[in-house]
């Protein structure tokens, strides 16, 4: 990404290279995550949302796990998995030939594990919320369960759907402990949370309150527009 | 048959939220009471207690603190009729994405005694408020506080308006009307707002580093020790702990959101 | 001296309300179809709303005034009120509802002693200690009234309190309301769309119709059976 843009135009604008490169990286890994999130989380919170069978809230409890659990546990799991031997190991060797701690895969598989469960309540709430009636009434002119699921009921959930992938994205963005533990602390490779912790420890003050002022401005737009959109709440 | 099956059913929902709240404080005892007897035993114990009570002494003041001025501000939102109430939801939910990292950054600005305002809260208060307990204090109760108050606040709103004009209407002034008809009946979600508070309040990470500065004995919380002691076994017991104290609040909160449908 | 006067104006959407009238002792029905301005008047004598112009003075002292600007909150206005769906507080017993509404006394027992009594004229003490959700809705109904009632309001409002009933329970809950109200001596005003329920409890039914008062007259007892002047309902609209 950060190859898209040629770095001669961002020093002419006055964004150096140490606020471009952990943005870009962030921003990179927070849109591939959000995406897969998006995806899974929308069709599990369907089914989570609609299923009847029996464990319905135990699996939700286990996937929301990641909110209760500090990060560094949930990095921990993610390295000793990913790093060690066991099952999840070779799978991974097997899709991807290579162990993807201190990768940036490994930086995006951390942040789909943290900001998962904030799409799925999001999705799960806002589609219980759907007033069935829609649906009867869909599935009384004949459209299949499918189309009902695509034409009525996720429409109509699409605020809270909506404000459940802002906050995933938000969340990922935000990622500090876990994305540190899969990935060290290199500088100049790594997302914008890291580069303020490397700021403040290493680095000039200046260049703290940059990182936090950018990063203060993004979480604010997101929560506000979360805020707007969401009369539907995840707890 | 059928007032009895209601009756049964009301006696479960009412008491729930209760004992939900009882079951996590005797775990809590017992948990403490029970690592006490087994302190022998449980491996590696003198490594993990410090941390472990320190967790607590941070998480417990921290959830109470967040919990209260949570409520508070989720009454104040719902109820609240003035411009920019969007913009002071999302202030206080800024926590949740904010990285800890953010947080940590200008609670230090905030706190640290070389800075203005810090010094001026240092000499109010009396002493200083980072790289003790008291900062790990505050660290958790900016993480936990837009939990409790965006369930506050959720819960709050989902009260049925007409119960409090009829309550209004027999003569109760409205501070009366809040605290005896209000919020018991938005006791449910907000009890799960503090649960997940709790939760995020013992778990936090980020800040705290920042903040308390990770001192071996004084501020170096579960969470953090985690990470430290990254190549010794005892890390195991702290995980356990951790994972049963967020499978725990998970399933609260869960428990508390199921009972309503 | 008149226990209550009305005389309003209020503009919701669409719906224009302008009505002025009197209410001495008894009962006073307010009669008329759905979305006549029944409802939306009891709730501007409670207090809950506020009218665009008008005054409405309860037991001849101002409690709502907009051209001076005066307005008594709804707590300190001494009204009792019955509403259709009872509202009662789900969380607490049927006692400590009743009990929460008498401001006349103080100390705790001494409160609950008056709700006692109330439950019995109004045959629910046997319900003291229960839910209002365990109740039947005839029975959540006998426990508004008492709740009402219970503070020596000066005033009692009851809206449509019996339009939820079934018809069996609805007819032997009339007759308590009447014995209930009119024996306390608390002036009372009821609103309702039930011809039956205007005649059979109203001393004074106030006819109602697309937001006006449009007629004014006393209930003959049946033994007197005089013939029926025009008839108060509305009746075209339904």
């Amino acid at each position: 990404m950060t190859g898209l843009i040629p770095h001669s135009w961002l020093n002419s604008v006055g964004i150096p290279p140490w606020v471009w490169n952990p943005l870009a990286i962030s921003l990179h890994a927070a849109c591939e995550a959000t995406l897969i999130v998006a995806v899974v989380g929308i069709t599990l919170g369907y089914i989570l949302a609609k299923g009847h069978f029996p464990g319905r809230g135990a699996i939700e409890t286990v996937l929301s796990l990641p909110m209760a659990l500090p990060p560094t546990v949930v990095g921990y799991y993610l390295l000793t998995r990913m790093g060690g031997p066991g099952p999840i190991r070779t799978a991974e060797l097997h899709l991807f030939g290579h162990p993807l701690t201190f990768t940036f895969t490994g930086i995006v598989i951390a942040q789909i594990v943290e900001s998962f469960p904030y799409c799925l309540r999001f999705s799960r709430a806002a589609i219980s919320n759907v007033d069935p009636r829609f649906e009867q009434a869909a599935r009384a002119m004949g459209l299949s369960r499918w189309r009902t699921a695509l034409l009525v009921t996720l429409p109509l959930a699409r605020r809270g759907i909506v404000a459940g992938v802002a906050m995933a994205f938000g969340r990922t963005l935000g990622d500090f402990g876990a994305t540190m533990i899969i990935s060290g602390s290199v500088p100049m490779a790594t997302t914008m949370p890291i580069a303020l912790y490397n700021a403040v420890f290493f680095g000039s003050h200046e260049q703290a309150m940059v990182l936090a002022f950018v990063q203060l401005g993004v979480a604010f737009v997101i929560l506000f527009g979360v805020t707007r959109l969401g009369k539907v709440r995840a707890w | 048959m059928e007032q009895e099956h209601n009756l049964v059913h009301q006696l479960r929902d009412e008491h729930q939220a209760v004992t939900i709240a009882l079951t996590v404080l005797v775990g809590l005892g017992l948990g403490y009471g029970v690592a006490h007897l087994f302190a022998g035993s449980i491996a590696y114990w003198g490594v993990v207690s410090g941390p472990f009570f320190l967790t607590l002494r941070v998480a417990i003041p921290a959830t109470l603190i967040a919990g209260v001025s949570g409520i508070a501000a989720g009454y104040v939102l719902a109820k609240g009729q003035f411009p920019g109430r969007d913009v002071l939801e999302t202030i206080g939910s800024l926590p949740i994405i904010l990285p800890p990292t953010v947080i940590g950054f200008y609670l230090l600005e905030v706190l640290s005694p070389g800075t203005r305002v810090g010094g001026f809260l240092t000499r109010v208060v009396g002493h200083e408020l980072v790289y003790n307990v008291a900062g790990c204090i505050i660290a958790a109760t900016v993480a936990a506080f837009p939990f409790c108050m965006r369930a506050a606040r959720s819960a709050i709103e989902g009260v049925d308006p007409m119960i409090e004009q009829a309550a209004r209407a027999i003569g109760l002034p409205n501070w009366r009307v809040a605290l005896l008809v209000t919020l018991p009946l938005a006791r449910r979600g907000i009890a799960a707002g503090l649960t997940i508070g709790c939760a995020r309040a013992l778990g936090e990470y980020g800040a705290t580093l920042m903040v308390g500065g990770d001192i071996n004995g004084k501020t170096r919380t579960l969470s953090l020790a985690i990470l430290d002691s990254f190549t010794t076994p005892e890390k195991n017991t702290m995980l356990l702990i951790l994972v049963l104290m967020a499978v725990a609040a998970m399933t609260g909160v869960g428990l508390l959101g199921r009972s309503r449908t | 001296m008149s226990a209550l006067d009305v005389n309003v104006t209020r503009k919701i959407g669409e719906f224009d309300l302008d009505v002025t009238f009197s209410v001495e002792s008894g009962i006073s029905v307010l009669f008329g179809p759905s979305g006549a301005g029944k409802s939306l008047t009891l709730a501007l004598i409670a207090g809950l709303l506020r009218p665009d112009t008008g005054t409405i003075l309860i037991n001849d002292s101002v409690v709502t005034d907009c051209a001076n600007d005066m307005y008594v909150s709804t707590q300190e206005r001494r009204i009792g009120m019955v509403f259709q769906d009872g509202l009662l507080l789900p969380h607490r017993s049927v006692l400590d509802n009743v009990a929460l509404a008498v401001r006349q006394t103080s100390g705790r027992q001494a409160r609950r002693a008056v709700a006692r009594t109330w439950l019995e004229r109004v045959g629910a003490e046997q319900f003291a200690d229960r839910r209002p959700g365990s109740l039947s809705g005839g029975q959540r109904q006998r426990v508004a009234l008492a709740r009402g009632l219970a503070g020596e309001p000066a005033l009692v409002l009851l809206d449509e309190p019996l339009s939820a009933l079934d018809s069996a329970v609805r007819r032997e809950l009339r007759t308590l309301i009447r014995e209930v109200i009119l024996s306390s001596g608390v002036p009372a005003v009821l609103v309702t769309h039930d011809g039956e329920e205007a005649e059979e409890l109203g001393d004074v039914v106030i006819a109602y119709n697309d937001g006006r008062v449009t007629g004014v007259r006393m209930v003959e007892l049946p033994e007197d059976a005089a013939p029926q002047p025009e008839s108060p309902d509305g009746g075209a609209s339904q």
